[in-house]
């Protein structure tokens, strides 16, 4: 990571309590595989040892919300599908962040049909969007970039007055 | 005598005129018949020694929107004894939308009815569990007809509220 260069004879650093949690929420970004359809294939790729994932602290795929910060959207996003992606995203831990993997998630893709949401966006805070169908994994990889770009810039401060979600509940 | 004239003499045998139409398209043999006899026909096809067509493959519809008679029903069944598949197409008179269920004869045509009544809108009486098959249960509309817009009606199904 470059820390321990920055170690001086006496074994201690200064910096801000905001960049050390910064640092250390974009080292482990847990992912939620929600993969719906195709797009999970190159999820899977891109965790396995070709490609890597776990050089940017991402490759623990937990498969329960609750010990996730983000959320990766694999996959065509239909009207049916839409609450069960809601409910799972409203069950992670803040902070959280979401990516639109996929032409069919950004904007429904080829999918230009009643029964497909055109852009998870209409219901969820996308993040990043990832071009392609589906999208190689680097192109995944740099999606997870993008997201670690943004964590650096947050504050630790930033999710700590957050209101409760309002839920739907049925 | 052969399977073909075989099937055609032994529907004709339930009733005047029951069939209505044999067509043969690249070695599929067709039977349109009369909606009403439905039961029978099914009835006849999966018992009869000879013919036993004991598996009902799918169960569909075809909306001809401006035609007279609107909807046709198409059923694809398999006689495992002779090898044999035939289509029975069954038109509805009229506008009408309703045509008896065949899931006391073949059980398999349970879903494929669910699913004709979801996409087409097609009632069939006597269907022990005519729920939809694909779309939410509070949904209106019946997507596979013609008058339905490909990109859906606005609003008809529910999204989640976008957080803030």
């Amino acid at each position: 990571m470059g820390l321990e260069a920055k170690l001086t004879g006496d074994g201690y650093l200064t910096t801000t309590l905001d960049a050390i949690i910064a640092w250390a929420r974009r080292s482990s970004v847990w992912p939620m595989p929600m993969g719906i359809s195709c797009c999970a294939i190159e999820m899977m790729s891109a965790v396995d040892p070709k490609y890597d994932m776990s050089r940017f602290g991402s490759e623990v795929m937990r498969f329960t919300p609750r010990q996730c910060d983000l959320m990766i959207v694999a996959g065509t996003v239909t009207y049916k599908m839409a609450h069960v992606v809601r409910r799972i995203y409203d069950q992670m831990p803040d902070p959280k962040w979401v990516i639109a993997m996929g032409a069919c998630t950004s904007s429904g893709g080829m999918y230009r049909s009643y029964n497909v949401v055109q852009g998870i966006d209409q219901f969820l805070p996308v993040d990043v969007y990832t071009a392609g169908c589906p999208p190689r994994p680097e192109n995944l990889i740099n999606a997870v970039m993008q997201i670690q770009k943004k964590i650096d810039q947050s504050k630790a401060r930033d999710w700590q007055d957050k209101k409760a979600l309002d839920l739907e509940l049925k | 005598m052969n399977l073909k004239e075989s099937i055609v003499n032994k529907i004709n045998s339930i009733g005047f005129a029951v069939v209505k139409e044999v067509t043969e398209f690249r070695d599929d043999f067709c039977v349109k018949v009369d909606s009403t006899k439905i039961i029978e026909i099914a009835n006849l096809l999966k018992y009869d020694e000879e013919l036993k067509f004991e598996l009902c493959e799918d169960v569909t519809a075809i909306d001809w929107a401006t035609r007279k008679n609107r909807f046709t029903v198409v059923y694809h069944v398999l006689s495992l004894k002779n090898n044999f598949r035939l289509r029975i197409k069954a038109d509805l008179e009229g506008t009408s939308n309703e045509i008896e269920s065949v899931v006391s004869v073949w059980g398999s045509a349970n879903w494929y009815e669910r699913e004709t009544w979801d996409m087409y809108g097609i009632k069939f009486i006597n269907h022990p569990d005519l729920r939809r098959m694909y779309m939410p249960e509070e949904f209106e509309y019946h997507p596979l007809r013609k008058e339905f817009p490909v990109m859906g009606i606005p609003g008809s199904v529910p999204l989640p509220k976008q957080i803030d």
